[in-house]
């Protein structure tokens, strides 16, 4: 990078920054003077404008478009080709089976292990520094975690010494070492093991919250019946949270459905990993198989679709309370 | 007043990591409360959180010290053995960031890329949202209720959905500009960060006029009339009474959208032309790991310093940061 490159790069931010500044303060200052007539109005345009306008341009108008580009030839006519091929396909078919099977064990792993320590660590002593370790990872990028990980999965072939954890460990114990992120379907359950590193935090923290609403008298009461701590577990502290516990499951499915860059990163999608989000990118922006890849992204929001009206649900019961 | 979605259980304290560190501090511990715990925390609980928490952490610990360590002992040992194979060093550092020579991944300008467009992909986002957000939740109009209803669906809506058809507005719309730039003011690359400032701030949007929205409907309604009263427009009422009253979720907002950008690669990948002008540190980091997937010490550096801001932001702001998380978890 030479002294002209940064200053070419900070003369843009400075240069964006002052645009926008500009362009809000206009906005506001034609806010304050709208006309008398209908000035409720206008004010409610100006305030609501530029993210509506954004939002309209930029993700309400692409999505419908990418809903019709998923049901057209390159040429632009009307077929169901491109979702014929995503679910007869033998590739694109294991595509889907991967994409089922990191929406089942990644939601089910973080959330079993992220519970299992809230529980474990619940009131105890270093509890904030015990929270700290479990959650970083949800702080480092996915690429970040890739690279970690990919050092943990590292193969060294012969007799030479082994710099991955993981093989080290095989190999300690009198096994081969494997070539772990080409050996299928070991690598889709370690690609998996890695979303759940870092999804587990989050269950955590999460259910911890949840665990310290339970009044503490029903605990007391269930312990004066008796009852041995996993019988706590399953009677008082599960039942206690359940509301938690499905925002946690719907939540990782969702940041499950959604993973593109850990695939990416590792494997770019080879050696039967890929998953509907990285096979989207692939089609769509490699392979220049635009329908494909709308098709796809279609596939991906069906999936996502039942947990929005869920959430829309909630939402609305919320706003009627209030 | 909360900045979590509805379905959260997020209240005040709840959820954020020093929740029970506030609750010791106010020295409100019920004495049976503490006599629970001792039976919830036994001696196999223990054990067994020490042993996931060691295994969460020797990924990351596993790499940082990699990454201090010479190529040559990379190659050939294990970063267990650091004790009977020493040597540290920070040459792998200096490689990856001020080394000039063609083959060294020259790390430099992708930071300033990376801190050039989470900077300002914050800030933009910020201000719409927070006008949307005052305009949702005190300028009442039919059909405003739907509108927020949208918008809230269109948070979890898959980015994927907007990719090709953006990319094509954005090449028949923002090239022309971008190359117009160019020819006024040379010193500016004809690939520039406008594609992804824009696509960073329409993308978060929705999460944003959420968050905020929750936060500022919750301002008490007597102090927006009271101003009212008093003759002030509500320009003025956005610029001094919501905007400083709403500092904590614009702050929860901020980190969260911040580290969002900053790790995103999706995004990157598709708006940013994949060049030194333009490309961040994780799209750099990825291309490392196809390119030069075999020298580790050039990786561990390079992986470290792209996760070391957000990880200074999680230690030094973990409470605003828990609560964006916890709220912007669908988001993408």
């Amino acid at each position: 990078m030479t002294t002209a490159d940064l200053l070419g790069k900070i003369l843009q931010v400075v240069m964006g920054l002052a645009v926008f500044a500009a362009i809000v303060g206009l906005l506001i200052f034609f806010i304050d003077k709208a006309p008398k007539r209908g000035r409720d109005y206008w004010q409610l345009v100006g305030f609501l404008a530029p993210a509506l306008i954004l939002v309209s341009v930029g993700l309400i108008y692409p999505a419908i478009r990418t809903a019709i580009l998923s049901f057209q030839t390159s040429s632009g006519d009307f077929t169901l080709d491109n979702f014929a091929w995503a679910f007869t396909q033998p590739a694109a078919i294991r595509t889907l089976i991967n994409t089922v099977v990191w929406v089942l064990l990644v939601p089910t792993f973080a959330t079993a292990v992220g519970l299992a320590y809230a529980v474990f660590i619940d009131r105890s002593r270093g509890e904030r520094i015990y929270k700290s370790i479990l959650f970083m990872p949800i702080a480092i990028s996915f690429v970040g975690a890739s690279v970690i990980w990919k050092f943990v999965y590292e193969y060294r072939s012969g007799d030479r010494e082994q710099i991955g954890l993981l093989n080290a460990i095989v190999v300690a114990f009198g096994g081969e070492p494997v070539q772990w992120l080409q050996t299928d379907p070991i690598n889709t359950i370690l690609l998996i093991v890695v979303m759940i590193w870092v999804q587990t935090g989050f269950a955590m923290v999460v259910l911890s919250a949840a665990i310290k609403g339970i009044p503490a008298d029903q605990l007391e009461a269930a312990q004066l019946d008796g009852t041995n701590g996993w019988q706590r577990f399953t009677n008082v502290i599960v039942p206690g949270i359940r509301g938690s516990l499905v925002v946690v499951l719907t939540t990782i499915s969702i940041a499950t459905l959604k993973v593109f860059d850990i695939v990416r990163t590792m494997t770019a999608g080879n050696f039967n990993t890929s998953v509907v989000a990285n096979e989207m990118y692939t089609q769509a922006f490699r392979a220049s198989e635009i329908g494909r890849g709308s098709a796809l992204a279609m596939i991906l929001v069906v999936m996502v679709l039942p947990i929005v009206i869920y959430n829309v649900n909630v939402l609305r019961k919320q706003r009627e309370i209030r | 007043m909360s900045v979590a979605p509805p379905d959260l259980p997020v209240g005040k304290n709840r959820g954020s990591l020093d929740a029970t560190v506030d609750a010791q501090a106010s020295g409100y511990v019920e004495p049976k409360t503490m006599r629970v715990k001792k039976r919830l925390t036994s001696r196999t609980a223990t054990i067994a959180s020490l042993i996931i928490a060691v295994l969460w952490t020797i990924p990351t610990f596993g790499l940082f010290i990699s990454s201090f360590r010479p190529a040559e002992l990379i190659r050939t040992t294990g970063w267990w053995t650091i004790f009977s194979n020493p040597g540290l060093t920070l040459e792998n550092y200096q490689d990856v960031l001020l080394s000039t020579s063609s083959s060294s991944p020259q790390l430099g300008s992708y930071i300033v890329n990376s801190i050039a467009i989470a900077l300002v992909a914050t800030i933009i986002p910020l201000v719409f949202a927070s006008m949307a957000a005052y305009a949702f939740a005190w300028m009442r109009f039919r059909g405003v209720g739907v509108l927020f209803v949208i918008v809230f669906a269109l948070q979890i809506l898959p980015l994927q959905m907007a990719l090709v058809p953006l990319l094509q507005i954005f090449s028949t719309v923002l090239r022309p500009m971008q190359a117009w730039l160019h020819d006024v003011v040379p010193i500016i690359p004809e690939q520039n960060y406008l594609p992804l400032w824009i696509a960073h701030t329409i993308f978060g949007l929705p999460l944003a006029i959420f968050l905020l929205h929750n936060f500022i409907s919750e301002i008490p309604a007597d102090v927006i009339e009271a101003a009212r009263v008093d003759g002030a427009t509500h320009g003025q009422i956005f610029l001094r009474i919501v905007l400083p009253l709403s500092v904590p979720a614009i702050a929860s907002f901020a980190i969260f959208q911040f580290i969002w950008v900053w790790n995103d690669l999706l995004v990157a990948l598709i708006f940013s032309g994949g060049t030194q002008d333009v490309a961040p540190l994780t799209q750099r980091l990825a291309e490392l790991t196809g390119t030069r997937g075999q020298d580790w010490q050039l990786l561990t550096a390079a992986a470290f310093i792209s996760i070391i801001i957000p990880l200074i932001v999680f230690f030094s702001l973990q409470r605003y940061f828990v609560r964006g998380l916890l709220a912007g978890s669908t988001k993408g």
